[in-house]
């Protein structure tokens, strides 16, 4: 059993772990970087689609492209990669932490720190998160499972496609499995609109013929051996109607219902977890209730896009360092999710410094307003063309805005959109 | 099971047909005896029936009446899985059934319950007060009253359980034969010789008819006994193994005149199954779930378990009982010579399978065969290690020996490529095979993230193509082409 030390350890290597360890190394920080597969860049590798940096490099690249760019980063840093490297354990109770990993080539690894940053990502949901009856065969995907097997295995999941669920995965995929040849006969999403963003509805539906079926409800997947087709039940007013539902033979399901974050690991360590976002409940650094283990990217909350997830997770490899250099947060005011809001990350913001905050709607909106208030009174509000819970809502708050700061033990910064 | 496709037509003393937890457990016990066995199964592998969809409990021996013989399998066969496990090395926890009374009028129900398991000779088995129940599995709701306990109830791996036996039977010359269907017998001289629908032909002395849901079909094509397997449907929701929810103990409510209930069950892997339902059906390959089983399942498992949430599903599945009558009807047929029926095992059938197998041996006895015990029988197999049962200091060693277990296939359920391999090489080479002997595919992500990795490691270990792989068997092919 082999064992090293580090100041800090950043558990994913794809661009929120990577990010997050590059602020870290800046900071003159020993850097360890450990990922499960071969190498790094995790899921951006297989999303060889364009659309991916117009934020973070100013212009359109692929998953891949956008990996590589962060990943030379990486290379030229002193940071530390442990690639085919499982963490199965986080001891995180005191000063000095230790993560347990697993690896082919070195067998149990224990890496001591005392910083953990957190960046495992999100997974699918699955047919059972969303409780699809009707039989079990073969030919029931994952969209992100479905687009491993064509971009990286060369495989193709099977040939007419039902895509329940318009995540954008599920609308990326629509347009591959075009692409390839393969049929796909509907998009079908509960809601009454849909759940990727708008450019993906128009880019790879719309330019594809591919029918969007908004307000419908998978009922039932059918097929003995191999998946023969799905029913599909219309939502009239909130209610089923099953005199209308219909079939639609096709061969393969692929199920884009949604991401959650994969916060095993940070459970089993005892972090507390934020139910609206399934990520860890953290400070305005990111900090979660264990000290010196912090959260940033897809585990802490679900991202639109990855220029984000690098935003966010390079303050967070920022505050880790802070944190190392003995410097807490000064004047943390918690966030009240008010009208109209299903979640604001983080969930505390400090009233003494420049804050950067993401936040989602839980409804579609023109001409709204986003309200910021400091103990109930009005600080700052905010006109938004558009809002919807898809497209994901970032807001900076200085600490001018928040007045002369608050005259309360415990601040409330509330946000809500009208 | 592809080794198995080597064998081909044969002579034998016995033909055991059905590999599901019966036919496994008839089979391993003959295999202690001077004697040719076939096992013969229609689907790609074995425990792909019945056996696979099912609660996975040892019952506590109280909820049938002595009258029946299933009663008696029930108590006598219930007993026999600590000796089996450490023989065997399946899952399997003695880890106790409570059953809860949520009203006064049930506890009348609780009382001939524990009559029952008294007469029936179930070891243990204690009445409780409310208080008493609530301490032994705390996670009860608060509105029961009372009811009983069961220490020698348990839970068990079923699928782990029959590889094991189908293993244990293999090693001590039993011949496995899968995807061999049935279409005819004839008796020809002193022999019965059975034909599969792809041609292949077994001949045995005797035939013992362990099919399951097709135990009726395989009585007619041997010109025995008319009967008619019911099918009845049992749907079941499993839970993640990080629920708030997860009970101690198996729990059970007052059963009704037709059904055990619905139980929550914690497996022994650690997730908690809910489930199942009861409902007739003609058609014994409808496997499909429906919306309004599965809420009356919710319903009716947060009554007795309040802290279950929607949100911990990670999948749902449906098995189907094989019902005939109230009882089992194990007995020598009085219409074909030199056959044993073994039909109409539902429950308690897994609990009582290893007592049917000594049923079984001694009927055969009875009708004529003669039993020699082996010098050499043995009974262990290899123990397989699984990653999320050792320690990380135990685990070090075993990558150094083998750098596969380092590699960490299954994330949710922690299983290594090592693990996947060996199930390829005991002959597990479907998606579904592999997920039963290794549970990858098993756990929260239900195999979103590993069936790219398994599908890799078939093709390598297997040199079989794309299109050959298939989730279980025939017709069920995984993959839709190559780019």
């Amino acid at each position: 059993m082999r064992e090293f030390s580090f100041d800090a350890v950043v558990v994913g290597g794809g661009a929120a772990g990577m990010a997050a360890a590059l602020a870290l190394d800046s900071r003159g920080r020993t850097v360890a970087l450990v990922d499960r597969e071969a190498g790094l860049g995790g899921i951006l590798l297989q999303c060889i689609h364009n659309g991916f940096g117009l934020i973070e490099f100013d212009e359109e690249l692929s998953g891949p492209e956008f990996a590589e760019r962060i990943e030379e980063g990486v290379r030229k840093s002193r940071i530390e990669a442990f690639c085919a490297a499982t963490v199965i354990d986080l001891e995180a109770a005191g000063e000095e932490k230790t993560l347990v990993c697993v690896s082919s080539s070195l067998g149990i690894l224990r890496l001591k720190c005392r910083v953990v940053v957190l960046a495992m990502g999100c997974r699918e949901r699955n047919r059972g998160n969303i409780r699809i009856p009707g039989t079990r065969p073969a030919g029931v995907f994952t969209a992100g499972l479905a687009q491993r097997l064509v971009n990286i295995e060369g495989y193709l999941p099977g040939r007419d496609i039902v895509i329940i669920g318009s995540g954008d995965i599920g609308l990326i995929m629509a347009r591959r499995m075009s692409w390839v040849g393969c049929e796909v006969h509907a998009v079908v999403e509960i809601l009454p609109y849909p759940s990727g963003l708008t450019r993906n509805i128009v880019q790879c539906l719309h330019d594809f013929d591919i029918p969007l079926y908004l307000s419908h409800l998978t009922t039932r997947i059918y097929g003995r051996d191999r998946v023969e087709g799905v029913e599909v039940t219309p939502l009239e007013n909130g209610a089923l109607v099953p005199a209308k539902a219909f079939e639609i033979p096709c061969d393969t399901v692929l199920l884009s219902v949604g991401l959650v974050p994969e916060n095993e690991l940070s459970k089993k360590a005892g972090i507390d977890i934020n139910p609206a976002t399934n990520g860890p409940a953290v400070d305005s650094t990111m900090m979660t209730n264990l000290g010196g283990v912090f959260a940033c990217g897809n585990v802490l909350h679900v991202h639109d896009l990855v220029d984000f997830v690098v935003e966010e997770s390079r303050r967070a490899g920022g505050y880790a360092a802070d944190w190392l250099d003995g410097q807490r947060p000064k004047a943390e005011a918690r966030v009240k999710i008010g009208a109209n809001v299903r979640y604001v990350s983080p969930g505390r913001v400090d009233l003494a410094r420049e804050n950067k905050i993401y936040l989602r709607s839980l409804v579609v909106k023109n001409d709204a307003t986003l309200e910021v208030r400091l103990d109930k009174a009005l600080v700052r509000s905010i006109r938004k063309n558009h809002v919807q819970p898809s497209e994901m809502i970032s807001l900076e708050l200085k600490p001018g805005e928040l007045g002369a700061g608050s005259s309360r033990a415990e601040p409330v910064v509330e946000i809500s959109i009208r | 099971m592809s080794p198995s496709r080597e064998g081909i037509e044969g002579r034998f003393d016995v033909a055991v047909i059905g590999a599901g937890v019966s036919g496994a457990c008839i089979a391993r016990r003959l295999s202690a005896y001077e004697l040719r066995v076939a096992l013969i199964e229609k689907e790609e592998d074995v425990s792909f029936g019945v056996s696979k969809a099912n609660s996975g409990i040892v019952h506590g021996g109280f909820h049938h009446n002595k009258k029946y013989l299933k009663a008696r399998l029930e108590v006598q066969g219930g007993m026999m899985f600590d000796r089996l496990k450490a023989e065997l090395d399946f899952p399997f926890v003695r880890c106790g059934i409570v059953v809860a009374a949520m009203h006064d009028d049930e506890l009348r129900g609780i009382g001939q319950l524990y009559s029952q398991g008294v007469e029936n000779g179930a070891i243990g088995i204690e009445m409780c007060s409310r208080e008493r129940l609530l301490e032994l599995e705390p996670r009860l709701s608060p509105d029961c009253v009372g009811g009983l306990y069961a220490p020698g109830g348990g839970i068990i791996e079923p699928y782990r359980f029959v590889f094991s036996l189908v293993e244990s039977a293999r090693k001590n010359g039993v011949v496995l034969f899968t995807g061999w269907k049935l279409v005819s017998a004839a008796r020809e001289e002193l022999a019965w010789r059975l034909r599969s629908s792809d041609g292949r032909i077994v001949e045995a002395s005797y035939v013992v008819n362990a099919a399951g849901l097709h135990a009726d079909d395989v009585s007619r094509a041997f010109g025995a006994e008319d009967f008619r397997i019911q099918g009845r449907k049992g749907e079941y929701y499993l839970l993640d193994r990080l629920t708030k929810a997860k009970p101690d103990r198996v729990v059970f409510p007052v059963p009704s005149a037709s059904s055990k209930g619905m139980l929550v069950i914690p497996t022994v892997e650690g997730t908690v199954l809910l489930g199942p339902t009861a409902t007739s059906t003609d058609d014994k390959e409808d496997f499909a779930t429906s919306r309004v089983e599965l809420e009356t399942i919710l319903r009716s498992a947060k009554n007795l378990v309040p802290a279950i949430s929607e949100s911990d599903v990670i999948t749902s599945f449906a098995g189907i009982r094989s019902v005939l009558g109230e009882d089992f009807y194990i007995d020598v047929s009085g219409k074909a010579p030199a056959l044993i029926q073994v039909a109409g095992i539902q429950s308690p059938g897994l609990t009582a399978s290893p007592a049917i197998g000594e049923y079984v041996k001694d009927l055969l006895k009875k009708a004529g065969l003669r039993l020699v015990e082996k010098a050499d029988w043995d009974p262990f197999v290899d123990k397989v290690p699984r990653a999320k049962d050792l320690t990380p200091f135990e685990l070090d060693e075993f990558v150094k020996a083998d750098p596969a277990f380092g590699n960490i296939v299954c994330r949710c359920e922690r299983v290594t490529e090592a693990e996947i391999v060996a199930a390829i090489r005991r002959g597990h080479t479907t998606l579904d095979g592999i997920k039963y002997f290794t549970r990858a595919q098993m756990g929260r992500c239900q195999g979103g993230f590993c069936t790219y990795r398994i599908l890799k490691i078939i093709m390598r270990e297997t040199g079989m193509a794309w299109d050959e792989i298939t989730k279980r068997g025939e017709g069920s092919r995984v993959l839709g082409g190559e780019l």
